[in-house]
């Protein structure tokens, strides 16, 4: 009983000075989002009004869709740069199903698939893309940056070859065949709010119930802390790395699905570059690039920070070229804070445990 | 006196190096004598790493002298150390794979002189005339990757003789060499010492040093404690001086029962990608509630056997644990299911998740254990097990959700420990279990593996100190060279008996 009364009382002098501060760069995504939200509705006088809000979040879950995807395998100290090829590659499935259905020559004849099936299909084959990433980078060796750098440029090249660099449009389909309804996904609300937000929210909750309460949850972590003691420890090494590539690609689906979606056409060269602002959302939200510790709450605060001051810096008329230049420099403050933060927990751990 | 100075080239008087709560030597008076193989041995522990460093110029002793050629020096750092004509060759090699060999010996040293560029004719002229010195057929642009290991220990030797050494510590050097390799080396080392160079050279196999050695001292728990030269002793005399007479303490009760085999091992062989056998037709089997030692050299293929036994090589032979046929490809966490569990020997490396909390870190192997539903983790069982682990092997921690890089080695091990114990092992694998962690907490450790074999899991460690293994076995295995060379229980085993089978057929 001695022993726990000493630690309490270490404890709570250095929850005093450094304590604090720890606590404050623990919050400061929240911080960060809270200080942005309040310095835009000062200088923009119309930013908080209900629609340029809700058309702020629709932008945003695009990039959450992608954030939220990559976290998985960010913590597994991994990296997916081809998720913006994916999103633009699923658009163009998407659009070829749905204004040129699967044509059969042999029979002479083209199906139109309804929604109903393209939505699934389409998820499949950006999961398949994501478990083709997993595989190379399990089986044979090749460093996660180097292998969706690869992928990253087949898959786009392959949405160009799909059309040919032309764009998709009319994906509203066509009452005779039966694929009307596609164009629902991206602009049709319920209780008022677009679909592209409640599932950009279903989507952070379920990825988050992975990460916390199931075993798969816990062997990403550990694989990012450690892989060799993940694989001595009983964990799937290889098989659950497919799996968080998998993830990841199928999210990239996700969100080309809905940007097709919302432009009612699909055009191959969307999403390039999408990528970056999806890691730099993960960054923002405390996730390490080195593995082993981030949460699914952060990337999603995180995406919000990146999108709010996009948007804001737009409505306050900053120009493209800034924009960019202040993004940049947000990217790297976070980082410095974070690095701060894991000596000043480590050094907090150590005092606690005294 | 003064005769015998002239062929002592170092004389370290009173050396004592004192850690916070240890000391490392104490008072230890130690000669090099000049133009021989001069061998210095002791158990782990015993102070000759230090003292090697400090020769070295790595530390600094807290007291005493030495003396280079009667005249008292000290060293700053390994280069001032070098530039007074003593270098070491450590147990693990310091060279890059990518870089020449020339490139190696010269690497931080370069012979360049400002904007000019690198004078590498000289650098491979000289490298050429090291490769004569050792009777190598070498070329100094040969890549150091296309080096066997043998050759790239010469090539440290040649780094250390670049510097004009005049004194050469060599720190097990035959640890990861072949028995050829090691000839090939020991003919370098009779050249080296015909042309006049000292040599000191640490082992741990006493045959090796009967072969090689000329003078021999002995350091016990940092003193010193006997010198004499080789041919005057035998190996039983190095044993009895290295162990002591201490009586070797007991962990074991007497009467203790066994039941079924747990783990059962047929000719298991392991052969790398170098084609080397690593492990070389190995059976054994391990009862429930026994404890089985498994005692043997660096290298001589304990880690590599329990390696095999998890599932994380590719071996062929036979596997039985819990009474289950193991097919050879199955998978470490269906093994894990079986019941083996392993408490792995490089903690920091295999052991540990380092930012992860001590909670995280005792569960991740035993989570399909706690499952609601089958899926999601039932959160309240993983607490409850998790404080009572910790309760169990009295693991010091302010809260299970700190990270467990915050904790002390010995606490980071018992966590460990618990993580494999939270799978309700049957039979319990700890290589090296207690290497780097501290004397109470071997206690602890050893006390835990009793307590668990009397609840009937079988354990199967690995050591390399004689007295741990004497102190808490059953049983001791003992591995030379890939193979299995005695399997006594302890009543009947002796220590000279286990010295000499790990010694067999190097």
């Amino acid at each position: 009983m001695k022993n726990s009364h000493n630690t309490v009382s270490h404890y709570s002098s250095f929850m005093s000075g450094e304590g604090l501060l720890l606590l404050a760069l623990k919050m400061r995504t929240f911080i960060a989002l809270f200080l942005i939200l309040a310095f835009f509705s000062f200088m923009v006088p119309s930013f908080l009004a209900t629609s340029s809000l809700v058309i702020m979040v629709k932008h945003i879950a695009i990039n959450a869709f992608l954030a939220l995807g990559i976290t998985f395998v960010i913590i597994t100290a991994g990296i997916d740069l081809s998720i913006g090829a994916i999103l633009g590659f699923c658009g163009m499935v998407a659009g070829w199903l749905i204004t040129k259905g699967i044509v059969l020559p042999m029979f002479g004849i083209a199906i139109f698939p309804s929604v109903w099936l393209v939505v699934p299909i389409v998820l499949v084959i950006g999961g398949l893309i994501g478990a083709v990433n997993g595989v190379l980078i399990t089986r044979y060796n090749v460093a996660p940056f180097i292998c969706t750098l690869g992928t990253m440029y087949i898959v786009r090249g392959a949405a160009m070859l799909l059309s040919g660099g032309e764009t998709f449009t009319g994906l509203a389909g066509n009452e005779q065949l039966g694929n009307t309804g596609f164009e629902l996904i991206g602009t049709a609300k319920l209780l008022g709010l677009p679909y592209a937000i409640w599932m950009m929210f279903i989507l952070a909750g379920v990825i988050a119930y992975i990460a916390k309460k199931t075993q798969f949850g816990r062997h990403v972590f550990a694989i990012g802390d450690n892989e060799h003691s993940a694989e001595l420890s009983g964990v799937k090494v290889r098989s659950v790395k497919v799996w968080v590539y998998t993830i990841s690609g199928l999210c990239a689906a996700i969100a080309g699905i809905v940007v097709s979606s919302q432009l009612v056409a699909s055009h191959p060269a969307t999403g390039v570059a999408f990528e970056m602002n999806a890691i730099a959302a993960v960054v923002l939200g405390g996730t390490s690039l080195a593995g082993g510790r981030g949460t699914i709450m952060g990337t999603l605060i995180g995406a919000f920070v990146i999108g709010i001051l996009a948007d804001g810096l737009v409505m306050m008329g900053v120009s493209e070229f800034w924009q960019m230049v202040i993004k940049g420099v947000v990217i790297i403050l976070a980082v410095i804070i974070d690095q701060k933060q894991s000596r000043l927990q480590h050094k907090a751990a150590i005092v606690q445990q005294k | 006196m003064s005769d015998a100075h002239a062929d002592i080239v170092i004389r370290a008087e009173k050396i004592s190096m004192i850690y916070p709560g240890t000391i490392a030597l104490n008072e230890v008076d130690y000669r090099v004598y000049r133009g021989k193989v001069n061998v210095i041995i002791g158990e782990n522990g015993a102070g000759k790493s230090t003292l090697m460093k400090i020769l070295a110029g790595v530390q600094k002793p807290s007291k005493g002298t030495i003396y280079l050629n009667d005249a008292a020096v000290s060293f700053n750092n390994t280069r001032d150390a070098a530039s007074k004509g003593i270098g070491m060759v450590h147990q693990e090699l310091n060279l890059f794979g990518n870089l020449t060999v020339a490139e190696n010996i010269f690497l931080g040293r370069e012979k360049q002189h400002g904007l000019m560029p690198l004078d590498t004719a000289e650098q491979h002229r000289v490298t050429a005339e090291l490769m004569a010195r050792l009777d190598q057929d070498i070329a100094p642009s040969e890549l150091l990757s296309n080096l066997k290991v043998g050759q790239q220990q010469l090539i440290e030797i040649a780094k250390a003789l670049a510097d004009e050494a005049d004194v050469l510590i060599l720190d097990e050097p035959t640890s990861a060499l072949s028995k050829t390799e090691v000839e090939l080396l020991f003919k370098v080392i009779r050249d080296l010492t015909a042309q006049g160079v000292s040599i000191i050279y640490i082992s741990h196999r006493l045959e090796e040093l009967m072969a090689i050695g000329d003078h021999i001292t002995i350091l016990r728990d940092g003193n010193f404690q006997a010198e004499a030269e080789v041919k005057d002793i035998d190996v039983p005399w190095i044993v009895r001086e290295m162990l002591g007479s201490d009586p070797v303490s007991n962990f074991l009760n007497p009467g203790r029962h066994f039941g079924k085999p747990v783990l059962d091992v047929k000719q298991i062989t392991l052969i790398n990608e170098m084609g080397h056998t690593l492990v070389d037709d190995v059976s054994m089997e391990v009862k429930s509630g026994e404890i089985v030692g498994v005692y043997g050299l660096m290298g001589a293929g304990r880690t590599e056997l329990m390696e095999c036994l998890l599932g994380l090589q590719k071996y062929s032979g036979e596997v039985m644990i819990a009474g289950h046929n193991v097919p050879a490809q199955m998978d470490t966490s269906d093994r894990i299911r079986l019941g083996i569990c392993l408490v792995p020997e490089d903690r920091k490396k295999n052991g540990i998740f380092p930012i992860s909390s001590v909670s995280n870190n005792m569960t991740i192997s035993s989570l399909w254990r706690r499952l609601k539903h089958r899926f999601s983790i039932d959160e309240e069982a993983e607490m409850s097990a998790v404080a009572s682990a910790i309760g169990d092997l009295s693991i010091k921690v302010s809260s299970p959700d700190i990270e467990i890089r915050a904790l002390s080695g010995g606490n980071q091990q018992k966590v460990v420990i618990g993580r494999t114990l939270l799978t309700s092992p049957k039979i319990l694998l700890l290589d090296e279990p207690t290497r780097g962690i501290d004397i109470g907490a071997k206690a602890d450790v050893f006390e835990m593996m009793v307590t668990l074999s009397e609840q009937g899991i079988g354990v199967l460690f690995s050591t390399s100190d004689l007295k741990e293994i004497m102190a808490v076995s059953d049983r001791i295995l003992v591995m030379s060279g890939g193979k299995l060379t005695a399997n006594i229980t302890r009543s009947e085993a002796t220590e000279s008996a286990l010295v000499s089978a790990s010694a067999q057929g190097l």
